[in-house]
């Protein structure tokens, strides 16, 4: 090269390096090239102004519960950091320590209190944000680590079963359906009882008080004369420790697909393209004197209709396409390497949007933990 | 999110032996592949650096190293906290165009 000006390469030929190929059997071209150093003569290096301009956010799907929403232009590892930060290490509150005082069900205690931490639980967000971790105490002060209103939640579960005035009657009668013979023999997530203690009370309100996401969350099942009473501690924690403190039920990405049609697929052809992908990702449109004015390859063929793409983000890149000898060299299919379609569910303790925030947030954290560490050291 | 304890944070990073002012390996604790990878693309993206790697050496120990190698006399030590202060800097963007992506579609709804 004469100059030393760094080149910068054309349009087509980034949005070439932004592709990734799906063949019948292979994917190729997914490792990112944008490293200094790696494309002679261009520039590469790090630029926050460049990645403010070009980083973009869509929301496709928001609710409270349920949110889909894509980021183009980042990296993939730094998606996958925010992926992994969403699983794994978002605090919530869950039921940790369980005391039995009576559990006469057929379910054995541990199993019981295994299924009662599962539970999701969800109340006044500010409440919970202003909730601290739970230290237990250590082999060396015993009296360290008490749990307290600021990192315990207590909850009670208080339930007996026993048979309606007439059930006995019935019973005897033949009647089998425990609804009409039984009071309480199930006992459902709604059966849980908050206890605010201290300074909860205060902090969580007029807001949603503590309790179970879902009250119809089946918890065990009793008949008359069985009966349990147990009481609950509710401490925060994160999903490396234990599913249950994981905030999401699910938290994933896919790239955006994309489908290249490369020469016209007309008639019957096109009909059997649309039905390799799901619904609504192919549209057949009939052929006007205008598209064939436009492309000479569908002259004399208006009337007829022609494949194409509506819309590749419900694509679920099956490759069915690729199995088909019509449509050989007619079709391409790809994604885009900077283009992550999020995908988040809360279990319901936070907003799903508020996840995502959450989880950049604790990233930057990490970081400067590290940072902190790192200048200590250098002193 | 806790009280900030700084010797906390000195006590999870060491340099690994055989460090030279342009090439050493930090091993960091408790941390795993959502620091490791994110931490590595971000240095890889300074022009100083030759070389920039990560790897969990056990998968049940919480250790992550990083290996950092630099051309001429530019300090690894440095780098590494460029590279910090880069996923920083990006997260905050990340956040500021989240939010004001959300604003806007909020907007549109009501």
């Amino acid at each position: 090269m004469a100059t030393n000006a760094p080149r910068i390469p054309s349009q087509e030929e980034l949005e070439q390096r932004r592709r990734l190929q799906v063949g019948p059997e292979t994917v190729s071209n997914q490792a990112s090239t944008d490293f200094p150093g790696h494309w002679p003569g261009e520039n590469h290096a790090w630029n926050i102004d460049h990645f403010r301009e070009t980083f973009r956010v869509q929301f496709h799907k928001s609710e409270p519960l349920d949110s889909e929403f894509s980021l183009i232009g980042i990296d993939t590892s730094i998606a996958n950091a925010f992926r992994r930060i969403l699983i794994s290490e978002i605090p919530t509150l869950a039921i940790e320590d369980v005391f039995i005082r009576q559990n006469t069900s057929i379910m054995q205690d541990e199993v019981l209190a295994h299924r009662l931490g599962l539970i999701p639980l969800a109340g006044n967000r500010n409440a919970l944000n202003w909730m601290k971790w739970y230290h237990r105490p250590t082999e060396d002060n015993q009296n360290s680590g008490s749990p307290s209103d600021y990192n315990c939640a207590v909850l009670h579960l208080n339930i007996k079963c026993e048979w309606k005035a007439d059930g006995l009657k019935l019973a005897a009668q033949g009647e089998t359906d425990p609804d009409k013979l039984f009071v309480n023999h199930s006992v459902y997530a709604k059966d849980l009882r908050w206890t605010p203690i201290g300074k909860q009370e205060e902090i969580f309100g007029d807001g949603r008080p503590l309790e179970a996401v879902n009250p119809d969350i089946l918890i065990v099942k009793l008949r008359p004369g069985q009966s349990i009473d147990l009481l609950m501690h509710a401490f925060k924690g994160i999903g490396q420790d234990h599913a249950k403190f994981s905030p999401v039920a699910t938290a994933s990405y896919r790239l955006l697909p994309t489908i290249d049609i490369l020469k016209p697929i007309v008639g019957d052809d096109a009909k059997k393209f649309a039905k390799c992908f799901p619904k609504g990702v192919i549209d057949t449109p009939v052929i006007t004197t205008e598209d064939s004015q436009d492309d000479l390859e569908l002259q004399g063929k208006e009337g007829q209709v022609r494949a194409v793409v509506k819309n590749a983000m419900k694509d679920t890149v099956s490759r069915e396409v690729l199995r088909h000898e019509e449509f050989k060299d007619k079709v391409k299919l790809g994604r885009i390497r900077d283009h992550f379609i999020f995908k988040i569910e809360s279990t319901g303790q936070w907003d799903s949007e508020d996840l995502f925030l959450e989880s950049v947030k604790l990233l930057k954290v990490k970081c400067q933990r590290i940072r902190r560490g790192l200048d200590e050291m250098n002193k | 999110m806790e009280e900030i304890d700084a010797q906390v944070d000195r006590d999870r990073i060491r340099v690994l032996p055989g460090s030279t002012p342009t090439s050493a390996s930090f091993q960091f604790d408790n941390e795993d592949h959502t620091l490791g990878n994110a931490l590595r693309y971000v240095i890889m993206k300074n022009p100083d650096v030759e070389f920039c790697g990560y790897s969990i050496p056990h998968p049940s120990e919480a250790k992550l190293n990083l290996r950092i190698q630099t051309y001429d006399d530019v300090s690894v030590y440095e780098v590494l906290e460029k590279g910090l202060r880069d996923l920083e800097g990006l997260c905050d963007v990340v956040v500021d165009t989240f939010a004001e992506a959300r604003r806007e579609k909020d907007a549109r709804v009501s």
